[in-house]
């Protein structure tokens, strides 16, 4: 297996981009990217993306989005797994490389939610759910997460106010990236007070569906210093995949495609949870944080909403363990497809030195986990700086 | 083409044939206020994960709940109607979950 490293990336801003077509996002994001590293062309393209055949009517993104970027004729194939469809377009990519198959691979994740609205929208996602066991008895998502965060609030004795940080942490950093759908601060207290979706869960509490695309580019570590000044190496890269519904699964409150995919990313990288320098998480629910973060070890069972005490201050971009720092999907906001592209975009930039206001000082490594579903499906890289 | 339905259906292997595996409690709850298509006329309305007996979990929606639920409520299975299905409005039946009658 060769090494991989990222040597370009790109990303539109997140917002609801009502007047531009899932191709248009694309192009532009992909563009950026190849002009990012230097390059005309890629040998590949693997395309991340949800919902397009709901939200869009919209499949072979592949040869749609290829053409569209003037590269037609190209390997290209969209990648799905839910939410994580732009992590395993990701992986998908790093195995293309590292098995020495093609040399240059563009990894471009693109979400148009716009498209459909209302009620609409909540049929549209729930198409990740299990249709005849759970989207049939009325499921989405969102409700799925309040099951979850409910159980694991009445069994770990732990109030609603106690994950508030996970939120306000997301819009302070959210508040400082331009390319971030929503830059206002939640004022600590607000949380609570929040609309509800599915109780437990707020609107506060759950993502915005939103547009967007990011794209990155691939090259074999060892040609990756002539491609860019600073490449980063994608030190580890794993995916795991639990039971598609909470009903089968022994234990819900234990996300163990997320401990099984960290563990084996980090083993690759000769890194434990606690060395990172940061991690993007997958923020949709502020419950998938807390879980996320016990079934990788940096919690006890049941403790992970420890972090988000202080309003987050020891997961903010000076503390402890920073998260989500270009807002996560709470602020930057949620792409489904496109979400795990931008995780990995936003890792780069900071091992890079780039990442501007949002920068934690001095970051070497980098962890960039995207879920689809409820931890169903869970995608992990591990990112590295290469010492110059 | 395989149809699941009678004995050999996922749902029917995790309850089995005893009437009383009809029967369990709330092991969470849900109130969905931001419904799919198709159930906004029910919203809000309950949905719980149910340890039935036998201890496997179902996905369902609770019913003729009007006094509240709390986690560890004993229920049990009953038809209901789900929704209509499309234009032409063919109702969709399945099981929910009501409080036990004693």
């Amino acid at each position: 297996m060769k090494s991989v490293a990222i040597v370009g990336v790109g990303m539109t801003p997140v917002r609801e981009h009502w007047s531009r077509s899932i191709g248009e996002l694309a192009e532009e994001a992909g563009r950026f990217a190849l002009e990012d590293a230097g390059l005309a062309t890629a040998d590949a393209l693997y395309v991340g993306n949800a919902y397009g055949a709901t939200y869009n009517q919209q499949t072979q993104l592949g040869s749609l989005i290829a053409g569209d970027l003037g590269l037609a004729g190209i390997e290209s194939f969209s990648c799905e797994a839910g939410d994580a469809s732009g992590g395993v377009a990701l992986r998908t990519g790093y195995l293309a490389v590292a098995a020495g198959a093609v040399k240059t691979v563009l990894v471009l994740g693109v979400e148009k939610a716009t498209d459909v609205v209302g009620l609409a929208r909540n049929t549209a996602r729930s198409v990740s759910l299990n249709a005849d066991y759970e989207t049939v008895n009325g499921a989405t998502l969102t409700a799925m997460a309040g099951l979850l965060m409910r159980r694991y609030m009445v069994e770990h004795d732990v109030e609603l106010a106690q994950f508030e940080g996970f939120s306000i942490n997301a819009h302070r950093n959210g508040a400082r990236n331009r390319k971030a759908m929503y830059r206002n601060l939640l004022r600590p207290g607000s949380f609570g007070k929040a609309p509800m979706l599915a109780e437990p869960v707020s609107l506060f509490d759950s993502a915005p569906d939103a547009d967007g695309a990011a794209a990155l580019v691939l090259a074999p570590a060892d040609e990756a210093v002539d491609l860019a000044p600073k490449p980063v190496l994608v030190a580890g890269s794993a995916v795991a995949t639990d039971t598609l519904m909470l009903q089968d699964r022994r234990d819900p409150l234990h996300f163990a495609a997320v401990q099984r995919s960290a563990a084996q990313a980090l083993d690759q990288a000769g890194l434990a949870a606690g060395d990172l320098d940061l991690l993007e998480l997958h923020d949709g629910y502020t419950i998938l944080t807390a879980l996320a973060l016990e079934a990788m070890g940096l919690s006890e069972r049941g403790s992970g909403w420890a972090w988000a005490q202080a309003d987050g201050e020891q997961i903010s971009l000076g503390g402890e363990l920073p998260l989500c720092t270009f807002g996560g999907l709470k602020s930057r906001g949620n792409p489904s497809g496109a979400t795990g592209v931008y995780q990995a975009v936003e890792a780069t930039l900071q091992l890079r030195g780039e990442a501007g206001d949002n920068q934690v000082a001095g970051a070497e490594t980098a962890l960039a986990q995207n879920l689809g579903g409820l931890g169903s499906t869970a995608v992990t890289h591990v990112l590295s700086a290469i010492p110059e | 083409m395989t149809v699941n339905r009678g004995e050999g259906s996922p749902l029917v292997k995790r309850l089995g044939n005893e009437a009383e595996s009809l029967q369990g409690e709330v092991y969470s709850f849900t109130l969905v206020q931001d419904p799919p298509e198709g159930f906004e006329a029910q919203a809000p309305y309950y949905l719980a994960l149910v340890r039935v007996a036998g201890g496997n979990l179902i996905t369902a929606q609770l019913t003729d709940v009007d006094a509240g639920v709390n986690i560890g409520d004993r229920v049990e299975m009953v038809t209901r109607k789900l929704t209509t299905d499309g234009a032409r409005g063919i109702i969709v039946y399945g099981y929910k979950f009501r409080p036990l009658v004693k």
